[in-house]
């Protein structure tokens, strides 16, 4: 949550935050259900095998949904999110990992920063960089991973009060 | 090229309402770890200024996948859903989503084009309420895998 933006100091290039989202086959499973988009790409690893995939991904869906979530707190309002926009770059795989119970096996990074000020309109652009790391090959330790780039162009523009 | 380029220009009429209810958004905001109070408090919502719950701003997705359902169910179109890949997406939104909202979506087809022996299709949902306000469009890019893709 924030104290109230001030439109004016706002400028082209100023950081809003960064954010660390854990992912589990548990939340794609989650994802599955409440979107309702059940392709089994998302939570069958011998069905995400068989379509010459590296292992069960996640939802790009559900990667721009949790990714804007930055925004939104930012901002203090999801209503305030006018328009939002991404492209599916590279998957976030999401390997099988469990203990007890289904534990986080991949995390997204986001950071956001200005991107534009529109003045007239009371409007900000919002340029979100969101990675993970390239789990396609098996056994492969996120901590020293590669960061990919899972989506590019993601832009939400947001209305300020 | 694995669709039919004669789709460009149609559109499919809005089918079944989705109706917008508070436990919808609770659950896909828990699904897309959204923890902020107005897609979980109603009373938060209001001391936005919100009618009610606010959905999450990529909920609209619920409604624009049942309305891409149509294209892909065409068997004019022939696209094979299992070659599928979801290039891009865009949320306009002329105002929020809110609990209580009766939404329909019409969709058309806005391109098709050739990519390799694939095919990259670009449809737009406008998702409206049943009175007719405008709500918010939509607009994907799939592409279509074609046989060595």
């Amino acid at each position: 949550m924030t104290a109230a933006i001030v439109f004016e100091e706002l400028e082209k290039g100023q950081r809003i935050g960064e954010r660390r989202i854990e992912l589990s086959r548990a939340d794609l499973v989650r994802y599955a259900g409440a979107s309702g988009d059940l392709n089994p790409i998302h939570w069958n690893q011998e069905f995400a095998r068989s379509v010459d995939l590296p292992d069960v991904i996640a939802h790009g869906m559900l990667t721009m949904g949790a990714a804007v979530q930055l925004v939104v707190d930012w901002v203090g309002d999801p209503g305030a999110v006018v328009d939002y926009q991404t492209r599916f770059t590279k998957p976030v795989v999401v390997p099988n990992r469990f203990g007890t119970e289904v534990e986080p096996s991949t995390a997204l990074t986001v950071t956001g920063s200005i991107g534009a000020v529109d003045a007239d309109a009371r409007t900000v652009r919002v340029d979100l960089a969101v990675t993970a790391p390239d789990l396609s090959a098996p056994g492969a330790d996120p901590a020293t991973a590669a960061q990919l780039k899972v989506l590019v162009k993601a832009q939400a523009v947001v209305r300020i009060a | 090229m694995p669709v039919n380029p004669d789709l460009v220009g149609r559109t499919y009429p809005p089918a079944e309402t989705y109706s917008v209810g508070r436990e919808a958004i609770r659950d896909f905001a828990r699904a897309v770890q959204a923890a902020h109070p107005a897609h979980h408090d109603v009373e938060a919502a209001r001391a936005l200024g919100h009618a009610d719950l606010v959905a999450p701003p990529t909920f609209a997705i619920i409604v624009a996948q049942r309305a891409d359902a149509a294209l892909v169910a065409d068997p004019e179109a022939g696209i094979d859903f299992s070659r599928v890949v979801h290039v891009d997406q865009r949320f306009t939104h002329h105002r929020p989503v809110v609990a209580g909202d009766e939404l329909v979506a019409e969709l058309h087809v806005d391109q098709v084009r050739a990519v390799g022996t694939g095919a990259m299709v670009t449809s737009r949902a406008e998702i409206s309420t049943v009175a007719g306000e405008q709500v918010a469009t939509t607009v994907s890019s799939l592409l279509v895998r074609g046989e060595d893709q």
